[in-house]
């Protein structure tokens, strides 16, 4: 190729590229919406009646190739129960300071828990504000669910939950957790009376 | 044990009844009676097994180990099978017959276990888990529905059970049965409904219960205590040694984030072997609550305030230097050697005093001279494995069980498979005396020494004492005595007499895991380190030298034990109110520095207390706030064991190091505090450091000199007792108020109910019937508690000594071979 078709042909790129479609974003005045599988921050999911799905396995944790989660479990009581079953998630905290969205922790989760949404918006001015606790993570209470602890719908076991026979709180829960936000809540013995 | 290469074995390789044998083609001589399992272990081949465990007796429960045995029709259990000459074995690793056979009891174990190992405390250190990974097929064929139970039950307060985990391996009822001798759990219904439970009416309360959790193979056994608390690859351990007695069994520490969650029993064949009771595995909850943070000392107004560490050191250090050689050590029975050693040395080169004791208890000058010659700085021995193959041992005031658990252990062993014969002079059959079939040789507290004086003479012994005397004359035998002992007059010279008469040798078994590495620290007037006795010229001057001080510093003189110190105090301040002019009255104790000592632990805790009162100056060195912090003028926190390295020296001689489980802020060991006032007396050779002190120990090294002589103290004439008088007889038991066992309540649950013990005709005359109550009283209180009758002689009355419900010191003022009042119904 001769000099002079080189030097046009560079030229060229340059020209044509004047009547593409620009490919820059305008953010953060205009936002575009991610890929429906993009990896943002996580949330701790709850089931249909609002208690929480995580039992606090750490298999998260332990999957977690940044070690940017820390989880301690606790036994759920009659008096205060955040999930169906046994055991709960006490403290869960994510790290994003650490965390690389790999996604491996949502892989581990054996309840599906832990998800992703698709916020990406994870930036601030300190390390503590970075360092997000359960209470930042849980997702939101959809219509149907009321905010744990409280007890399982009665007569259910842990396997209907995951069976998805429950499908919302039932009365006895909402009136549990009025009550408790109300902070006239004395334990198993006064729900009774009140599903009575 | 040989192992050889493959190939036929050569000559020089095979042990005397050596069986040669080849696994996988591999050729071993193994010693006769190997069972197949460990033959394969010696090659390397891992046989998967659950129900194989190394301290129990074969049983062949779980399947999992079956092998091909060239020859046998079927596959065999490799844990069952003892080697044969020219036996072919082929495990999993060469043999399609053996691999299939453990892919299908893998298969089938799994079919009623659980898919809860994400909640399971025992997921990600469980050998189901990693066996079913490497040994079992990636899919199960079985689409039913599994077996469940109602989940969890507890077959204790501490021990939970989630049946439907269990793969019936029997390795908890068999430890249960065998090793611990409390058969309070057992296998119950058949076939797939086959479950490890309790009887109704008894829950699985044995002392060493934690052991199930560890050895159980699976999450079928979990702790109240470790329950969810944390996942196995959280935890940092380190290996450690436990502080709740002087049997020095190494642990393993498991810690997450600074917090001791769990500890673990170690395997140290020549003590522990790989057991523990359950207060060294749950009793650590001390080491957080009710800690001391920062100094403290007095303002004007005579309130405790906190502190800055100099302040502190500094207002130590004055009120010491002010009280020079009139200061006094008292020191408790929670200390490693190093830090003893510390006190042992402060007491002596900075202080220049004798008064110094580790014995936070009740104690005697016999026991002291005792001590000094028979014990301290002597090397190890009697040991574990000496108890496990003597003759005869002879328990003299210890009440293995309740205070050295791994003592029971090894006499439970011994006497389970060589027939060790075991007699215990005390006055009754204690479940720890029954559990090892021994045979008790009555003694009335107060009346050991005559007990003990006659195993010394066959010919006129008879019965029992007659067959435990000949035993004594036997090579091996062993004679050991407790702490309980100082508490009776001439026991301790009983002993020493008899030990020299027989020939049988003498072990001391304190009830707390630093009075041995105090007592060889020279923590204990007149001792120094090693044994060495003050009063020679030669060990003084040993001293001074590698404490780099002037032998003319170091006191002379012998001075004064815990009561005598305790005393002085109460004289002085009788002195001082008697006289005119109160600053002229010679004070003999004008300060005192106090660690881990409890008042509650010694004979007279409110004279103590007064005595603390009466002194013009105290320090103490402490964990955690007590009546002693309260009373003092400087309070210095000092590091818990898990904070700190140390060395406990178990009640054999056997130094036990432990290093540090997690730095802890604000957490020095007790020999640093000390190294600290030491500089600010003046004194430049005082180390701080775990290391240093270690090397100065070594450079006392042992002593072969002059020793004083054993004591010879006579046997106090047996008390006479009234109508409704007896004499009590206490110690304390494993689980009690001990306060090292505070912040565990789950542990405090699984403790005895405290009970009374008379003998039927004690019981009687007062017209108590088994199970009525029985009210032990003196001038000072009295207790109620049920009556156990009991076979034990008459006019004796028994009551642990720190139960709930059950504090003869406390209620009664009264100890061991004290008088006291006894009735029917309550007070």
């Amino acid at each position: 190729m001769s000099d002079e078709r080189r030097f046009f042909r560079g030229f060229g790129v340059s020209f044509t590229q004047m009547f593409k479609k620009v490919t820059t974003e305008q953010y953060p005045e205009e936002k575009v919406p991610t890929q429906p599988r993009y990896h943002g921050r996580h949330q701790l999911n709850r089931h249909p009646d609002g208690l929480e799905k995580c039992i606090g396995c750490e298999l998260c944790a332990w999957a977690c190739p940044a070690d940017a989660i820390f989880v301690e479990g606790a036994p759920n009581t009659e008096e205060e129960r955040f999930s169906p079953g046994e055991r709960y998630g006490r403290v869960y905290q994510i790290n994003y300071l650490r965390c690389i969205f790999c996604g491996l922790c949502i892989e581990a989760c054996p309840t599906r828990a832990l998800t992703m949404t698709n916020e990406y918006e994870l930036a601030d001015s300190t390390r503590a504000a970075l360092i997000f606790e359960k209470q930042d993570l849980l997702g939101p209470l959809l219509p149907g669910m009321v905010p744990a602890p409280h007890q399982m719908v009665p007569g259910t076991t842990e396997t209907d939950y995951y069976l998805g026979k429950v499908t919302g709180a039932v009365a006895a829960q909402s009136a549990e957790a009025e009550a408790r936000k109300l902070g006239t809540w004395t334990g198993p013995q006064a729900d009774e009376e009140v599903t009575a | 044990m040989t192992v050889t290469s493959s190939g036929p074995s050569s000559p020089a390789t095979q042990t005397v009844d050596g069986v040669t044998m080849s696994v996988d083609g591999v050729d071993v001589t193994v010693p006769k009676g190997t069972l197949v399992i460990r033959a394969a272990e010696q090659l390397g081949v891992a046989v998967p097994r659950f129900c194989d465990h190394p301290l129990l007796e074969p049983v062949a429960a779980c399947r999992m180990c079956l092998v091909e045995i060239e020859g046998q029709p079927k596959p065999q259990p490799a844990c069952a099978v003892t080697v044969a000459e020219g036996m072919k074995v082929k495990t999993q690793v060469t043999s399609d017959v053996a691999l299939k056979a453990q892919q299908g009891v893998m298969e089938f174990l799994l079919i009623n276990h659980p898919l809860d190992c994400p909640i399971c405390d025992k997921g990600g250190e469980c050998p189901l888990q990693n066996q079913a990974m490497a040994n079992g097929r990636g899919e199960s064929r079985f689409d039913g529905v599994k077996r469940t139970f109602p989940k969890p039950i507890n077959v204790s307060a501490q021990i939970l059970l989630d049946r439907e985990r269990c793969v019936s391996c029997a390795r908890c009822t068999r430890f249960a049965e065998q090793i611990a001798g409390d058969a309070f759990i057992s296998l119950q219904e058949r076939g797939a409904k086959q479950q490890v439970n309790i009887s109704s009416d008894q829950p699985f309360d044995s002392y060493f219960s934690g052991n199930t959790v560890q050895i159980c193979p699976v999450g079928a056994l979990t702790s109240a205590k470790y329950r969810f608390r944390a996942r196995p690859f959280d935890l940092i351990s380190t290996p450690t040694v436990c502080e709740h007695c002087a049997s020095g069994c190494g642990l393993r520490t498991d810690v997450r984030r600074s917090a001791v969650l769990r500890r673990q029993a170690w395997d140290v064949p020549e003590v522990n072997e790989e057991w523990n009771c359950d207060k060294g595995r749950f009793a650590f909850g001390y080491q957080v609550e009710g800690r001391l943070e920062h100094p403290l000392v007095r303002d004007d107004e005579g309130n405790l305030v906190t502190a800055s560490w100099p302040e502190a050191i500094s207002i130590a250090a004055d009120g010491l230097r002010a009280a020079g050689a009139g200061a006094a050590v008292l020191t408790g029975g929670r200390l490693t050697l190093e830090d003893s050693y510390a006190y042992a040395k402060f007491a002596r080169a900075v202080l220049g005093t004798d008064d110094i004791d580790f014995r936070a208890r009740p104690a005697s000058a016999e026991e002291t001279a005792f001590l000094a010659a028979l014990v301290a700085g002597r090397p190890v021995g009697p040991t574990y494995s000496d108890l496990e193959s003597a003759p005869v041992v002879v328990l003299a005031g210890l009440d293995a069980e309740d205070e050295s658990p791994m003592v029971f252990l090894r006499l439970r062993k011994g006497a389970r498979t060589r027939g060790v014969r075991v007699f215990s002079v005390a006055p009754f059959a204690s479940s720890g005396v029954s559990k090892v079939q021994g045979c008790v040789l009555p003694a009335v507290p107060g009346d050991e020494a005559a007990v003990l004086d006659a195993l010394a003479d066959e010919a006129s012994a008879h019965g029992d004492a007659a067959e435990a005397a000949r035993l004594l004359c036997e090579p091996g035998a062993i004679v050991l005595v407790g702490e309980r002992l100082a508490q009776s007059p001439g026991a301790l010279s009983a002993a020493a007499r008899l030990a020299a008469a027989t020939g049988a040798r003498l072990g001391w078994v304190p009830r707390r895991a630093g009075e041995r590495g105090a007592l060889d620290a020279g923590a204990l007037t007149g001792l120094l380190p090693g044994g060495r006795p003050l009063g020679s010229d030669a060990a003084r001057a040993q001293a001074a030298e590698v404490w780099g001080v002037d032998v003319a510093a170091l006191p002379a003189e012998p001075g004064r034990d815990l009561e005598s110190v305790v005393a002085a105090l109460h004289d002085d301040a009788a002195a001082v109110a008697a006289a005119d002019d109160p600053s002229a009255v010679e004070r003999a104790v004008r300060a005192l520095v106090v660690a881990g000592v409890e008042a509650s632990d010694l004979a007279d805790p409110a004279g103590f207390l007064a005595a603390l009162e009466a002194a013009p100056f105290v320090v103490s060195l402490e964990q955690r706030h007590s009546d002693v912090t309260q009373r003092a003028h400087v309070v210095l926190p000092v590091a818990a064991v898990a904070e700190r390295f140390g060395t406990f020296v178990d009640w054999e001689g056997r130094p036990r190091e432990f290093s540090q489980v997690f730095p802890a802020a604000h957490s020095l060991s007790d020999a640093r505090v000390l190294s600290m006032i030491a500089t600010q007396l003046g004194s430049t050779a005082f180390a701080p450091d775990v290391a240093t002190q270690r090397e100065e120990l070594a450079a006392f090294g042992s002593w072969d000199g002059e020793r004083a002589e054993a004591p010879s103290v006579a046997g106090a004439e047996p008390v006479a007792v009234g109508h409704g008088e007896a004499v009590l007889a206490t110690w304390r038991q494993l689980l009690d108020h001990g306060l090292l066992q505070e912040g565990d309540p789950f542990l405090g649950a699984t403790a005895r109910t405290a009970v009374a013990r008379l003998s039927p005709s004690t019981a009687d005359s007062l017209g108590v019937a088994d199970g009525a109550d029985v009210t032990v009283s003196t001038d000072v209180g009295s207790l109620t508690l049920p009556l156990v009758v009991t076979a034990m002689p008459d006019g004796v009355v028994w009551l642990p000594a720190n139960s709930d419900g059950s504090t003869p010191r406390a209620s009664l003022g009264a100890g061991h071979g004290d008088v006291v009042r006894i009735s029917g119904g309550a007070a």
